[in-house]
């Protein structure tokens, strides 16, 4: 093996243009896609990655966020702003209109809404008639996702079937798919919690405050720390402590939990994720850690 | 190795890898090692497995649950999938494919290899070259994985005894050079022990090379050292004719991956398969200007002529275009469960064409453990053939040997949109 002479991309500009190439393959590919925002830092990394891959045009799907109703104020609000400074449209569906027609039926009020997120997606993938969702998870991010496709197939339940995916070869996605089944597609699979905070810094990507250090109340609890919010308020007993925080996730305030740190910039928060001893899904989401296979069940039926 | 320390050097690039060997020859303790020695895993995943394998009655941490990812993988104590790992050295960022070793081998195999630029070949010493080491070491050559290294690991099982190093370098040597594999480093470590993957370790000390990091630190992150011709399939044309921004009403720009080459303001191209020709007018990336591109960046071409131009045509330079062809020969893999049918109908996506497709011949299917050839009517999963395709719109290729992005394709069924097969031209 020669050394290093040929000139290639640096690591981050290579996943720039893996992301960029899969975007243009789901627009070319599928008729009616559409880009799941959250207002979370994965996808307003997809957000800049589309500006990329069509600008000067606009982009040629919508924006869509499910909302479980149980989402951050900062994060929605945030949601809303930076669609209208891109001038794209935005569809935001609701878990509490699916639980109103019936087709969400909550175990007791305090369940967390976020696993029937699927079914409010499933509901307006239907209502739309959308072919393709392109969303931003990782395959760092959990077990089941290391073994997702990037173009990853659903059937006309929005079931992914891990053992039955197709063959993903060289860079020659396959996108295709009849009425009424569905392609999601992960432009940053390939990209670690590292990678994203890199290009958050490179891109200079405004994010909701949540992502830094703030005070915020809070509850230990299995080596969790809950906030203390009007969905989630203390119970009998708890020792509610305030305490130096920031999100490493952002997403139902229910399931979602904050880590200690004093990062208030993204240099400091990318110097912690490169030393941090915690997985990010480890250290936040309670709703993965009910079973080893609790990611993998939930994709099965429909969850991004 | 800290990652921090190192942060603002990573700028080495990306390096994706296979590894070849099954759970025996300790291929899932080798990349656990690798992770655990850069510092990628995590307390809470290490906790979670250790967890399991006490549950399991296991003595040791059992590392290739952390390749594992599905619920049936871990009933059943066997990997179904490639899965995909990422690590990072603070000098460069690796992604590891990890293909399974069990009856669909060849499949999984050929996808992980397609997108690799190295193999580690991993061999138990106290076996040598065993016929999965040939079928691993002929398929990373077919699929054109440019560096192999062979790993030959359990050295502290036979004494970390040098003669046994070398009898196996030169076993594998004799038949790698009836493969025609070029570069080929061989390396004795102890996956187990952690010797000569990250550290050096003390009991090898007669290996004077690399360790087994230091080589994928230094190894080419290009597919290929050779340069290439310029190949640009148009992903998808940009026109913002309703933008209110006037100066935007004639903007035609032509956006894709450089897939192979490099292309500069200026240079005279031709589109294919019409043939038209014009020149580089201005090549953009998220709003900037770019003097030129390089292999593998994504960008916007704008042309100086008015041509037509959609999704599924390849710009090339003017002096190195490619003849359209309507058959080609190929090798393919076939990956579906449903055997092909000769009097089918198929669809070829190459680059980003998609043509009706339809076999011509079978030359031979090839056992990829003796490397004999044999005569057959039909494919099943698995199953490596030499095939004649005819087609029903002529296609802009390459041979496989010269270019990977334009010589390869794959087979789709459209009754169920399923990736059925995998083939190379030439």
């Amino acid at each position: 093996m020669s050394t290093l002479t040929k000139q290639t991309l640096s690591h981050l500009d290579w996943l720039e243009a893996e992301a960029i190439h899969i975007l243009r393959e789901v627009a070319g590919q599928c008729a009616n896609p559409v880009l799941l925002f959250s207002g979370g830092k994965d996808s307003i990394c997809l957000l800049r990655l589309a500006e990329k891959a069509f600008r000067p045009g606009r982009f040629p799907f919508p924006l869509m966020h499910i909302d479980t109703g149980h989402n951050y104020k900062e994060v929605t609000d945030f949601r809303d702003k930076r669609a209208a400074e891109l001038g794209e449209r935005l569809i935001v569906r609701s878990v509490e209109d699916s639980m109103a027609r019936g087709t969400v039926v909550l175990k007791h009020a305090g369940e967390s809404r976020n696993k029937h997120q699927s079914v409010t997606l499933l509901e307006a993938i239907e209502e739309f008639g959308f072919d393709a969702c392109i969303g931003g998870a990782r395959r760092d991010e959990e077990k089941a996702r290391a073994k997702e496709r990037i173009m990853s197939f659903r059937d006309e339940f929005g079931q992914w079937d891990p053992k039955n995916q197709r063959p993903e070869l060289w860079n020659l996605y396959n996108a295709r798919s009849h009425k009424g089944e569905n392609i999601r597609a992960f432009p940053i699979s390939n990209w670690t919690e590292l990678d994203v905070w890199q290009y958050i810094q490179r891109e200079q990507l405004e994010l909701p405050s949540i992502y830094f250090a703030h005070v915020r109340p809070v509850v230990r609890k299995s080596g969790l720390l809950q906030p203390v919010t009007e969905l989630t308020p203390a119970k009998d007993g708890d020792v509610v402590e305030d305490v130096l925080v920031r999100f490493r996730t952002v997403g139902d305030i229910t399931c979602t939990a904050p880590v200690e740190s004093d990062a208030d910039t993204v240099e400091k928060i990318l110097a912690e994720t490169a030393t941090t001893t915690i997985t990010e899904r480890g250290a936040t989401r309670m709703d993965d850690q009910t079973s080893e296979a609790s990611m993998e069940q939930r994709k099965k039926e429909g969850y991004f | 190795m800290s990652a921090l320390e190192n942060l603002p050097d990573i700028d080495n690039g990306l390096l994706r890898f296979l590894t070849c060997g099954s759970v025996d020859d300790g291929k899932s303790t080798l990349i656990g090692r690798l992770l655990f020695d850069t510092k990628t895993i995590l307390a809470d995943t290490l906790n979670a497995i250790e967890k399991t394998s006490a549950k399991r009655g296991m003595s040791a941490v059992d590392l290739s649950l952390l390749t594992d990812g599905l619920q049936a993988e871990r009933e059943q104590g066997i990997t179904i999938d490639v899965a995909y790992r990422y690590f990072s050295t603070g000098r460069r960022k690796y992604i590891i494919a990890d293909a399974p070793g069990h009856e669909q081998y060849t499949r999984n195999m050929v996808t992980a290899a397609s997108t690799a630029n190295l193999a580690i070949i991993l061999i138990d010493a106290r076996k040598g070259v065993l016929t999965q080491t040939r079928r691993h070491s002929y398929l990373a050559s077919l699929v054109g994985i440019p560096h192999l290294l062979v790993a030959v690991n359990k050295m502290d099982l036979v004494d970390y005894d040098q003669a046994v190093f070398e009898r196996i370098k030169a076993e594998y040597l004799a038949f790698a050079a009836r493969l025609g594999i070029k570069d080929v480093r061989f390396i004795p470590i102890s996956a187990l022990e952690g010797d000569m993957i990250v550290d050096r370790g003390e009991r090898l000390a007669w290996y004077d090379g690399p360790t087994l990091l230091d080589i994928l630190e230094n190894a080419p992150a290009a597919h290929t050292e050779q340069a290439e011709d310029f190949r640009f399939p148009v992903q998808f044309v940009c026109r913002p004719q309703d933008s209110a921004n006037p100066e935007l009403h004639d903007y035609r720009g032509f956006m894709g991956r450089v897939e192979s080459g490099e292309i500069a303001v200026g240079d005279a191209v031709t589109v294919l398969p019409s043939g038209a020709s014009s020149r580089v007018r201005k090549i953009e990336l998220g709003g900037e200007s770019l003097p030129r591109a390089i292999h593998e960046q994504s960008v916007t071409l704008l042309l100086e002529d008015e041509i037509d131009i959609s999704r599924g045509d390849l710009i090339v330079k003017s002096a190195e275009a490619p003849e359209p062809v309507k058959q080609i020969d190929a090798t393919v893999c076939w990956l579906s469960e449903t055997p092909l049918s000769p009097a089918r109908t198929y669809l070829v996506r190459h680059t980003t064409r998609e043509v009706k497709a339809k076999l011509a011949k079978i030359d031979y299917r090839l056992d990829v453990n003796t490397l004999e050839q044999e005569a057959t009517n039909g494919l099943a999963m698995n199953d490596i053939a030499r095939v004649t395709l005819k087609l029903a719109q002529p296609i802009v290729a390459d041979r496989y040997a010269d270019n990977r992005a334009t010589g390869a394709f794959i087979i789709i069924d459209e009754s169920t949109n399923n990736t059925v097969g995998a083939g190379m031209i030439g």
